[in-house]
């Protein structure tokens, strides 16, 4: 069983999974982030490899993300920031990247450096399941959970085949739309729930637009976890000292139970 | 005939885009398999095409600059002479048209140079749809004039201002839109890239171009050209005159890259001469990219080509050899375009000026029994700030 897939074995436990940008704002605060959420309940943690043309990001992660990049931050950094945070800690860590710099990475070398490096799973927001499949064979290989993502757009037969090639857990997108914070959930999110749990089996988690612990507490109601990314860069860009990050955190993580 | 069902052209194209949009391309491909076979469609289309785009274009022979060169005779496809000044607004009509079947009253749009967002304004305005442009804030400096008809037109031009401020930056922020209102949107792309189907679809709405070349040039010579020139930024105008000729394999197909300042400066935008297999917004193609697979910028005088990535059926030509892609500098662009003016008469677009500038190092190499078509994409109103710059006027 995979690091991931055991985060849903506790019974009642909702999964509390945040998301930072690497190397946002800088390598130092992302090591001491991770060590933060995971000390405040974060079950699973994302991390995005920046990309310069992050099409499926609204503004707070494409800022990020910019920023980074003019720091330096390539692909080998954020292996590296893995590789120094798994000393320390058995936290599953998720890479989200766009496909491009895996590809030019190289599909076989970048899995099998995640995989040495400590990585558990990937998010691909720009890869379909129809174009993964070489992708996929790797993460097989070299023992990686290849998450796919669902959006209110998901026809039943997508769904289907989505949930059916997603492993570790199926992303859900909670609105049609880009990544940011929102000041509430979308009204037919609860239905859109429902429409994937019939299914499958394997754990939901949703994202997009999440903002506050009591949406994250509403979201832990209806699905088996959450997913946070664009408040959390927020509240690193305002308090630098990371205890607004650590605060929110573990608040969610006590309405979520 | 390619793409594949996939969207693959040999080993380019393909859709790789965030879930959400998948089922909404789903829709548009079906959506654009069901116009194909529908001869009411191709019917409306036609009579745009004649009445409100002045279709056909001429194929006009260059005699003087024909002389000028001493070799190769050459002739014009005077896209030019298209309603609203390029042959932008043949896609963007087709689209419209797709669209209103499709029920979408919202449009949106990316433009670089401002063409097809004039193209697909004017459009909208005809069509009674709303229609919102997105373009790079260094873009709308450089062609303002552009920004202005849109304006007037009804279009809204929404400035980008996110990474390079160009081209790829506006798709960027179309596709954003797009995922977000995809329920009433339709996106008007405006090259041969992006996701399936844009590059077969866009590429089937140009194709009236080497249609009717073809026609034009067996009435006036009785046979087929021996070359064909045209520019690749994204590739919409090249493909557009290619398609008809693809299985003339004397016909050999010529494509124009801007070279910038110069390849070997590194502040170009020729992705087809210096760049590397990657998957850039939706396609697989070739890439400008760092080794990390991060895009980089480019550079060209010519707004219109200034994009990093290009087409995936040129990067299909390329491989299997069909068609040769070479590079014009901005410095030979300007020559042309004012050899044009001064010979011809005729006020070409800067991107089309590329093709021209290849035409006029060419010809002189060919015997004077040789035919080649340059597709002279646009005209060049919109550059005159830009040209007075950079002759210092």
């Amino acid at each position: 069983m995979s690091r991931i897939t055991s985060v849903f074995q506790k019974v009642g436990h909702k999964a509390l999974i945040p998301y930072i940008t690497v190397g946002y704002p800088d390598t130092k605060t992302t090591l001491k982030a991770i060590s933060l959420l995971e000390a405040n309940g974060a079950d699973i943690i994302e991390l995005g490899i920046p990309f310069s043309d992050p099409l499926a990001d609204g503004a707070t992660i494409q800022e990020s993300s910019y920023q980074a990049l003019r720091k330096g931050v390539n692909t080998d950094t954020c292996l590296e920031i893995v590789r120094q945070a798994r000393k320390k800690t058995t936290v599953p860590l998720v890479f989200m990247s766009y496909y491009n710099p895996v590809l030019r990475y190289g599909l076989e070398k970048f899995c099998i450096a995640c995989a040495e490096a400590g990585v558990d799973g990937l998010i691909v927001p720009d890869l379909p399941p129809e174009e993964g499949t070489d992708l996929k064979s790797f993460t097989l290989r070299y023992g990686l959970d290849l998450i796919y993502l669902l959006a209110p757009t998901s026809t039943p037969e997508r769904i289907k085949m989505v949930a059916e090639q997603s492993s570790g857990y199926i992303y859900l997108v909670s609105v049609a739309g880009v990544t940011g914070a929102r000041t509430s959930l979308p009204p037919d999110l609860h239905s859109f729930i429902a429409r994937v749990r019939r299914e499958t089996k394997k754990p939901l988690c949703v994202g997009f637009g999440i903002s506050t612990p009591e949406q994250a507490g509403e979201i832990g109601k209806l699905a088996d976890g959450v997913i946070i990314g664009s408040r959390l860069i927020q509240l690193m860009k305002e308090d630098q000292t990371l205890s607004s990050l650590a605060k929110f955190i573990k608040t969610s993580r006590t309405t979520l139970i | 005939m390619l793409p594949d069902e996939k969207g693959y052209f040999g080993e380019f194209g393909g859709c790789f885009a965030p879930e959400t949009l998948i089922p909404v391309v789903n829709e548009l491909t079906k959506a654009y398999q069901g116009i194909q076979q529908d001869p009411s469609f191709w019917a409306e289309f036609d009579g745009y095409c004649r009445d409100y785009i002045g279709r056909p274009t001429p194929l006009y022979f260059a005699e003087r600059l024909t002389a000028h060169c001493g070799g190769a005779q050459i002739y014009l496809k005077r896209e030019d002479l298209s309603h609203t000044g390029a042959h932008k607004i043949n896609n963007a009509l087709g689209q419209g048209l797709l669209a209103q079947r499709m029920g979408k009253k919202r449009i949106i749009a990316e433009t670089g140079a401002g063409q097809h967002g004039v193209a697909t304004a004017a459009v909208c305005a005809r069509l009674g749809l709303e229609c919102v442009v997105y373009m790079g804030e260094e873009d709308m400096a450089r062609q303002s004039p552009n920004v202005f008809r849109m304006r007037l037109l009804g279009a809204k031009v929404v400035p980008v201002t996110s990474g390079s401020k160009t081209l790829k930056d506006a798709v960027n922020e179309a596709l954003r839109d797009w995922i977000t209102n995809c329920e009433n949107t339709y996106y008007i792309l405006g090259s041969v890239v992006g996701l399936h189907p844009y590059p077969a679809m866009v590429r089937d709405f140009q194709s009236i171009i080497g249609t009717e070349a073809r026609r034009q040039i067996l009435e006036k010579t009785g046979r087929l050209p021996d070359y064909l020139i045209a520019c690749v930024g994204g590739g919409s105008n090249a493909m557009g005159i290619f398609k008809a000729f693809l299985n003339d394999k004397e016909v050999k197909l010529i494509g124009v890259q801007a070279a910038g300042k110069g390849i070997e400066t590194g502040e170009h935008a020729a992705p087809l001469l210096a760049g590397s297999i990657g998957v850039f917004q939706g396609a697989k193609s070739y890439v400008l990219q760092d080794r990390y697979g991060q895009i980089t910028n480019t550079y060209s005088i010519s707004a219109g080509l200034d994009y990093c990535s290009v087409g995936p059926q040129h990067s299909h030509l390329k491989t299997i050899g069909r068609a040769q892609y070479f590079s014009a500098t901005d410095h030979e662009a300007l020559a042309a375009f004012q050899l044009l003016c001064k010979i011809e008469g005729i006020l070409p677009a800067l991107e089309s000026s590329h093709a021209v500038a290849y035409a006029l190092k060419f010809a002189p190499t060919l015997e004077k029994d040789k035919v080649i078509i340059v597709n002279l994409s646009g005209r060049g109103d919109k550059d005159l700030q830009i040209v007075m710059k950079a002759l210092g006027e």
